[in-house]
């Protein structure tokens, strides 16, 4: 097996020309060296260099490649080409309830605002010492899981609560990203953070649908978190 | 400006509330489970229902199933009602029927 020729249907929207979204269909030969869904749209690309789509390290680190891929949200740089049926175009669409900049690219404003909302960094108001914060290696366990986010969105724009409120509720990426913090031994702040995700959108939108779970490439489980967190709230108020 | 300002101290609450009244719910529907098929024609009915336990149970059941729905179809306005004011009117609308039944509810189990 050398070549193969492999079947898109792309969702194409640019603003500026066209009235609304329509799907492509176009197809690409690829090689057995093109591994990657990423392989291949970088050759859809060099054949029609109007589909516009983000991209970067290639490897799963930087989460700017996410879309929905067949109906599931994913990255393209981790989905292999092997693992879509080819005997159907694989249909690429923009990641779901986000606004479409162009093509396949979403503006990810809401997401951060979101994320940025939960104070993603330490807050530790004791003179910093001479050379780092130390934690037990037991206490340093408990952020395996969270820390590895890389914040592609996969799984905010998989639930349905985010979907209806991206303005209000946090989302599973923010709140993961929330219990980082929590959980960290190091951070002071923790009853401040509790105090503000106690709210019946911030954090209590969530229904435990685990669609984020279903989607994350990293292998990491928001519902779990978020579980943690409305434990710890529990174990607070009673 | 548009500001979004959450905040709202009850999250918590209701949530805690939701899950509690669903094990209250699912013991009554075991003990019904249990006690009905036991019953035999209207004058059983009588007998089982005049019980002050099954009474206590009921009430307790009817209560639950009250709280469980008002934030359960809350939860739906909230998700899928934007405008305050449509969305307050649906509130209270739910919470007005959710009282009315319960008090329709005491009646018949104490045949008031
Ligand atoms: S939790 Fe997973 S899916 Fe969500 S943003 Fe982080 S890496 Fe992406
Ligand atoms: S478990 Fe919660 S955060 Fe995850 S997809 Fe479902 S509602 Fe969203
Ligand atoms: S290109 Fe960086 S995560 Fe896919």
């Amino acid at each position: 097996m050398t070549t193969r020729n492999i079947q898109f249907k792309i969702y194409r929207y640019d603003p500026d020309k066209d009235a609304k979204p329509y799907m492509q269909d176009i197809s690409v030969d690829i090689d057995a060296t093109d591994r990657k869904l990423l392989d291949v749209m970088v050759k859809l690309k060099a054949k029609d260099d109007s589909i516009a789509f983000r991209r970067s390290c290639r490897e799963g680190v930087c989460g700017s490649d996410a879309l929905n891929i067949n109906g599931k949200n994913g990255l393209a740089c981790l989905t292999a080409i092997d693992s879509l049926p080819i005997d159907k175009p694989i249909v690429l669409r923009p990641l779901p309830g986000l606004p479409v900049i162009r093509d396949l690219i979403v503006d990810m404003t809401q997401f951060f605002k979101q994320y940025h909302s939960i104070k993603p960094y330490l807050i530790n108001n004791d003179p910093p010492p001479e050379r780092e914060r130390l934690q037990s290696p037991e206490d340093r366990e408990e952020l395996n899981g969270l820390y590895e986010c890389i914040l592609c969105a996969c799984c905010s724009t998989s639930c349905p609560s985010f979907w209806w409120n991206p303005d209000k509720f946090v989302g599973p990426a923010g709140l993961l990203a929330a219990y980082r913090f929590i959980a960290d031994t190091r951070d002071q702040a923790t009853s401040e953070r509790l105090d503000d995700l106690d709210d019946p959108y911030r954090l209590f939108r969530c229904h435990t649908i685990m669609n984020c779970v279903d989607v994350c490439p990293k292998g990491l489980n928001p519902t779990k978190a978020i579980g943690k967190i409305k434990d710890m709230m529990v174990k607070r108020a009673i | 400006m548009n500001r979004i300002v959450v905040g709202a101290h009850y999250g918590l609450k209701d949530w805690l509330a939701q899950r509690v009244t669903a094990v209250v719910m699912a013991l009554y529907t075991l003990l019904m489970i249990v006690a009905v098929p036991t019953v035999d024609g209207y004058e059983g009915w009588r007998a089982l229902m005049s019980h002050g336990l099954i009474r206590f149970a009921t009430f307790v059941f009817i209560i639950s199933l009250c709280y469980h729905a008002w934030v359960g179809v809350r939860d739906i306005w909230m998700d899928y009602v934007k405008p305050t004011a449509v969305r307050l009117m649906l509130h209270v609308l739910t919470l007005l029927a959710l009282v009315g039944y319960a008090g329709w509810a005491i009646q018949v189990i104490w045949r008031l």
